[in-house]
C-alpha cells in the first residue's frame, strides 16, 4: 500500500541497491534467479516505512533512559525507518559536534536519523544558535523542544534567520506564564483530582503568536504535537490564508483524554497533556481535513526514577514508537480513518513537512518498507520493549496489528 | 464490622452507608475520651504509623490521640520539605516503612495522589490525612458527625462552604461527603478561587458572599493561604475579607440558629472575625474534639474485627 503512488492491491517489488526497482501488480509467481532474497507477504501489508518527527533519542548525557541504539531499534520495530530527534541532550544539540555523533552513532541501526538542532543557544532562548553549521552537518529543522521560545522577538529572528537555509522551525507551543506549574490539563477532571491545571489556552495562545511570527518572516513553521482544539482552528485558519505552517498530533493525543489521570498514574503525564473528548475530536478532524499533517510520536522515554513518583513531580513524556502505529490502526478498527489516511499520515506526509525522500515505494525510491500483519492481535507489554522506556500509556491494551518486519535501504533491520 | 476496603483515601470512593458506617461507630467512641481512663484495648498490638510530609499540628495529634486510645501503637514521622528533595523517594520511605509491619500508614503529603500511590505499594492500610488539594476525608467525616449531632440529619440541609475552594481539599471531601448525604452545598469564593468544573462535584457556584449564606444552615469557613496574594489570586487581605469574611454583620444576613463551622487554624479576623469564632454558632472547637472519635473508629473500622 503506497498512498503516495496510488497503490493498493497486491504486488511484486523487487528492491535493488536499496531502492526499489520494480513494483507491479502481482501475477501469480515472480521469476527469480539465483542468489535473491524473497520476503513472501502473503497476508501481509507492505507500506513505506514510517516517518517519525518528532523522538527524543536521550544520547548523550541521559543514556540511563534510552540510547541511539535503543531508540532505534525501538523505532524499527515500530515500522519506523526515519526520524527526527529533539535537541534536547546533555549537551544540548546547537552545534556540528553533536549533530555529527548522533548521525555517526545511528548508522549501524539502519534507521534514518536527522537531528533537530536548537533554535537556541543551549535551548536558553537568549540568543540563536549557529544554524549555518548546523544545517552544514546535517540538521533539516531546529527547535527548542521541551520548552518554547518564550521571547517573541528571538523566535521571529529564528523563523527569519532559518530561511538562509531552508530550516524549518519546530515550535514547543506553551506559554509558560499561563501553564505555570498545571501537571495536566485545566478542567473538571483536573479540580475532581486535587492537582493543577494547564488551560489548553496556553498552547493556543502560543500556536497563535508563532502564526503570525511566521506571516511576517514566511519563514517555516511546524508545530510539534498539537493538543487542543483552539490550535487546530487557529492552524486550519492559517493555512487557508497561506502560511508557511505544518502541524503534527501525537497517537496518545489522538486516543486518550484527561479522565485517564484518575488514578495518579504518571504514565499519562506528559507535556502537552491530555485534554477533553472535545480536543481529541477535533485533533481527528484536522488531520481527515489535511489541517494537521501527520502523525509524530514525541516518544520520551524516561525511567522509573523520574516516573515512579508523585504525580505532580513525576518528569513529562511517554514512549511511543514501538506502539505508534498499532494505535493509529485501532482507529481505522473503530472507523475513524481509513488505512490508507493512516500510512498517509505516518509516511509521505511527514516526507512533504520536512522535504525529505520517503514515504512511498514508487520506482526508485529508497526501499524503506514497513510489513505489516493487520489481524495480529497483541497486548502492549513495556518489558519487552526495545525501548529502555517502560513510560506507556497504552500498557496492558489490546492493540491490532503488528510490524513483522522493517526495512530500510533493502536491508531488514527489524524482524518480529 | 470493618469497612470493605483496605485504605482511606477518600470521600470521593465511599458509599453512603460506608459513610453512615464511621458516623455511627464514632458516637460509641466519643464517649471513651470522656473517661478517666481514656483507653480501650480494641487495637492492642497494632501499629499505626503517621506519616506527615507537610506540618500539621491539629491532624497528627488527632490521629495520635486516636490511635491511643484504641490502644494501637503509634509512632511519629515529620519529614520536612527540604529533606524530600535530597533523601530518598516517598516510594522507598514507604516500602521500609512496610518492612516494620505496621497495620496503617496515615499519610499527609502536598501532592495530590501521593496516598494512592502509597497505597499501591503496601499491604497495610493507608488513610490519606490530606493529599494537595485534593481530598482530606477524616476531616470531612468529622465535620459530617459535628452537624449530625447538632442538627440530627444531613439530608436538605444547606451548606455554604466559603473561601479559597481551588486549593482546598477540605471543601473538596466535605462536597462529596454533603452530597452523599443529601445535603445542597454552595460554594463561594472570589472567581480566582472556584476552580474549573467544580459544578461537575454537584454544588452551586456564587461569587456573592451574602446571597451563599442566606439560606444556608451551615457555613464553613476555609483558611485563606495569605501567600495567594503574590500569585495573582486575590489583590488584598482587606479586599478579600471585606467581600468574604465572616462577621457580626454579615451574620445578620444569615439564618437564625445557623452553624459555624471551620477546619482550622484560623486566621482570626482574615476569614472570620474573632467575635464570630467565638461566639455562640461556632462548632471549631467541636469539631476538633470530634476528630478523635471520628479517627478512633477510621482505625477500628480499617483494622479492627475479624479480617474477611
Amino acid at each position: 500500500m503506497d498512498p503516495e503512488a496510488g497503490i493498493d492491491g497486491l504486488y511484486d517489488i523487487v528492491v535493488m541497491g536499496g531502492r526499489v526497482a520494480s513494483i507491479k501488480p502481482s501475477e501469480g509467481s515472480l521469476e527469480t534467479t539465483e542468489g535473491w532474497d524473497v520476503v513472501d507477504c502473503t497476508g501481509l501489508i507492505v507500506m513505506p516505512g514510517l516517518i517519525d518527527l518528532h523522538v527524543h533519542l536521550r544520547e548523550p548525557g541521559e543514556e540511563y533512559k534510552e540510547t541511539i541504539k535503543t531508540g532505534c531499534e525501538a523505532a524499527a520495530a515500530g515500522g519506523v525507518t526515519t526520524l527526527f530527534c529533539m535537541p534536547n541532550t546533555k549537551p544540548v544539540n546547537d552545534n556540528e559536534s553533536i549533530t555529527r555523533f548522533i548521525k555517526k552513532q545511528a548508522e549501524v541501526s539502519g534507521v534514518n536519523v536527522h537531528p533537530v538542532g536548537a533554535i537556541s543557544a543551549g535551548l536558553k532562548g537568549e540568543s540563536l544558535s549557529n544554524m549555518a553549521e548546523l544545517k552544514e552537518s546535517g540538521c533539516l529543522a531546529v527547535s527548542d523542544d521541551g520548552r518554547p521560545v518564550i521571547d517573541a522577538s528571538l523566535m521571529r529572528r529564528a523563523l527569519e534567520y532559518s530561511k538562509a537555509f531552508g530550516l524549518t522551525v519546530i515550535s514547543h507551543a506553551e506559554d509558560v506564564a499561563l501553564s505555570v506549574d498545571g501537571v495536566m490539563n485545566e478542567g473538571a477532571v483536573s479540580t475532581r483530582l486535587g492537582l493543577k491545571g494547564a488551560p489548553s489556552q496556553a498552547e493556543e495562545v502560543m500556536v497563535a503568536r508563532d502564526i503570525l511570527l511566521s506571516e511576517l518572516t514566511n519563514g517555516k513553521l511546524h508545530i510539534a504535537h498539537v493538543s487542543a482544539k483552539g490550535s487546530v482552528e487557529l492552524i486550519r485558519a492559517a493555512k487557508k490564508r497561506g502560511v508557511k505552517v505544518t502541524a503534527e498530533a501525537t497517537p496518545h493525543h489522538l486516543t486518550l483524554t484527561d479522565e485517564s489521570v484518575i488514578g495518579y498514574d504518571t504514565d499519562f503525564k506528559m507535556n502537552p497533556p491530555l485534554r477533553t473528548k472535545e480536543d481529541v475530536e477535533a485533533l481527528r478532524e484536522g488531520l481527515k481535513d489535511g489541517t494537521i499533517d501527520c502523525v509524530a510520536t514525541d516518544h520520551a522515554p524516561h525511567s522509573s526514577v523520574e516516573k515512579d513518583v508523585e504525580f505532580d513531580r513525576a518528569s513529562n513524556g511517554v514512549v511511543g514508537l514501538e506502539t505508534s502505529l498499532a494505535v493509529m490502526l485501532s482507529l481505522v478498527n473503530q472507523g475513524v480513518f481509513t488505512l490508507t489516511d493512516v500510512v498517509r499520515f505516518m509516511s509521505a506526509n511527514p516526507a512533504k513537512v520536512m522535504a525529505i525522500a520517503g514515504g512511498t515505494l514508487k520506482l526508485g525510491s529508497v526501499a524503506d518498507m514497513a510489513i505489516v500483519d493487520l489481524e495480529k492481535k497483541w497486548i502492549v507489554e513495556p518489558s519487552s520493549f526495545k525501548s529502555k522506556g517502560r513510560n506507556t500509556p497504552f500498557k496492558g491494551k489490546e492493540l491490532k496489528g503488528k510490524v513483522v518486519k522493517t526495512i530500510a535501504a533493502g536491508n531488514v533491520i527489524y524482524e518480529a | 464490622m470493618r469497612l470493605k476496603r483496605k485504605d482511606l483515601l477518600g470521600i470521593e470512593e465511599l458509599e453512603k452507608d460506608e459513610i453512615e458506617l464511621i458516623l455511627s461507630s464514632a458516637e460509641s467512641f466519643k464517649e471513651v475520651s470522656t473517661r478517666e481512663i481514656k483507653k480501650v484495648p480494641t487495637l492492642r498490638g497494632k501499629t499505626v504509623i503517621n506519616l506527615f510530609y507537610e506540618a500539621s499540628t491539629r491532624t497528627r495529634t488527632s490521629f495520635e490521640l486516636a490511635a491511643k486510645r484504641m490502644s494501637a501503637d503509634a509512632i511519629n514521622i515529620s519529614v520536612s520539605a527540604s529533606s524530600v528533595s535530597k533523601g530518598e523517594t516517598l516510594k522507598d520511605t514507604v516500602l521500609n516503612l512496610e518492612a516494620m509491619n505496621p497495620d496503617c500508614v496515615v499519610v499527609r503529603h502536598s501532592s495530590s495522589g501521593a496516598p494512592h500511590m502509597i497505597a499501591r505499594h503496601l499491604k497495610s492500610s493507608v488513610v490519606n490525612a490530606g493529599d494537595g488539594a485534593h481530598e482530606h476525608p477524616s476531616q470531612a467525616l468529622l465535620d459530617l458527625f459535628t452537624i449530625k449531632e447538632k442538627s440530627g440529619e444531613i439530608n436538605g440541609l444547606n451548606i455554604a462552604i466559603i473561601g479559597d475552594i481551588a486549593h482546598s481539599r477540605v471543601a473538596r471531601s466535605n462536597i462529596h461527603g454533603f452530597t452523599k448525604l443529601g445535603a445542597k452545598v454552595t460554594v463561594c469564593g472570589p472567581p480566582t478561587m472556584i476552580p474549573p468544573g467544580i459544578e461537575s462535584l454537584g454544588c452551586r457556584v456564587t461569587h456573592d458572599m451574602t446571597e451563599a449564606i442566606k439560606h444556608a444552615d451551615v457555613i464553613m469557613m476555609l483558611r485563606l493561604q495569605l501567600e495567594r496574594q503574590k500569585k495573582g489570586l486575590f489583590p488584598s487581605v482587606r479586599e478579600y475579607s471585606s467581600l468574604y469574611g465572616l462577621n457580626k454583620e454579615r451574620l445578620k444576613k444569615a439564618k437564625k440558629g445557623v452553624l459555624i463551622m471551620h477546619p482550622g487554624p484560623v486566621n482570626r479576623g482574615v476569614e472570620i472575625s474573632p467575635e464570630v469564632a467565638d461566639g455562640e454558632h461556632s462548632l471549631i472547637l467541636e469539631q476538633v474534639t470530634n476528630g478523635v472519635a471520628i479517627r478512633m473508629s477510621i482505625f477500628y473500622l480499617l483494622l479492627g474485627g475479624v479480617k474477611e
